[in-house]
């Protein structure tokens, strides 16, 4: 991925170099140019062709900011209710993620998701135990986990 | 036409503003209200987290429309209050838990309890209890 970045960027250079016109106008057309060159010729490289995973990685951000207001709301109105009727409790949920940068952004996006909390990671990095702000429905929160967030992070990584 | 744009990124600003200080609020009444230090950190990184952003949001729309300034700096705190939030979330949680720290008396479910790592690690100090056992016992 870095390769081809690093790649991308030199042809927006030389693109400069031909224009002898050094402008930022012209690196954005060339790294455009660029662009379109190395998606025409995505099937020499040994990775995907770069910018799906940066659209992927967007889509993550707009995703994790939905859930991060909707489920904002839901921890408010349990907030509110004149009777605390929260059920809170600990529950382990496997995930198939591998290696510590994949662990560490779901970890990241179960803690600031309200209603779970990621309190350990097991030493065998398989198993996260979440602190669930209502229990009910631990099954639904990991298969919901398991539908969004680590589709979307594998989607960047791999 | 320029004054109609001007009406609604005003409402967008005092809308995000408002927003986040109200966020604030509500999560600083959660931590009054929620009973263990587990729930309360749930209130505490999260809708503050929010909150925060929201208001550093709406003071970068406030000077990119009034003052045509664009300030980085804001941006760039927006970014790290996001990325370091949940980390201390999850620090303070775990160090509490590690601590001892007791689970409210509404809690159902405790996974970790059992989890096979946990009990080699806090268990041949305590005779086969865990700290927050202890302290129930004793009370």
């Amino acid at each position: 991925m870095g390769l081809q970045i690093v790649l991308n960027l030199i042809i927006a250079v030389v693109w400069m170099f031909l224009n002898n016109e050094w402008t930022a106008v012209q690196l954005i057309v060339g790294y455009a140019l660029g662009a379109l060159i190395m998606l025409a010729l995505r099937r020499f490289f040994n990775h995907d062709f770069y910018l799906r995973r940066v659209w992927a990685f967007l889509l993550l951000l707009v995703l994790f900011l939905r859930e991060l207001i909707m489920s904002n709301i839901s921890v408010i109105r349990e907030l509110l209710r004149p009777k605390l009727a929260i059920r809170p409790g600990i529950f382990a949920y496997d995930t198939e993620l591998r290696g510590d940068w994949e662990i560490t952004a779901l970890a990241c996006l179960i803690t600031l998701t309200p209603g779970t909390l990621t309190l350990e990671v097991s030493p065998d990095q398989r198993t996260l135990y979440i602190h669930a702000m209502d229990i009910a429905d631990a099954e639904e929160l990991s298969a919901q986990i398991r539908s969004t967030f680590e589709k979307a992070i594998k989607e960047v990584t791999r | 036409m320029h004054e109609i744009g001007m009406t609604i990124v005003e409402w967008i600003i005092g809308l995000l503003v408002l927003g986040g200080a109200l966020l604030g609020a509500l999560s600083a009444f959660g931590l009054l209200r929620l009973p263990d230090v587990y729930t309360r950190s749930h209130a505490a990184t999260k809708s503050t987290t929010l909150g925060v952003m929201s208001i550093l949001l709406g003071a970068f729309l406030y000077f990119v429309a009034y003052d045509n300034y664009v300030s980085a700096k804001l941006l760039l705190g927006i970014v790290f209050v996001l990325i370091t939030a949940p980390v201390a979330g999850h620090l303070i949680g775990r160090a509490a838990y590690k601590s001892g720290a007791p689970l409210s008396d509404r809690t159902v479910q405790d996974d970790l309890k059992h989890a096979p790592h946990t009990d080699t690690q806090l268990r041949e100090h305590t005779d086969g209890q865990l700290p927050h056992e202890r302290e129930r016992q004793r009370e």
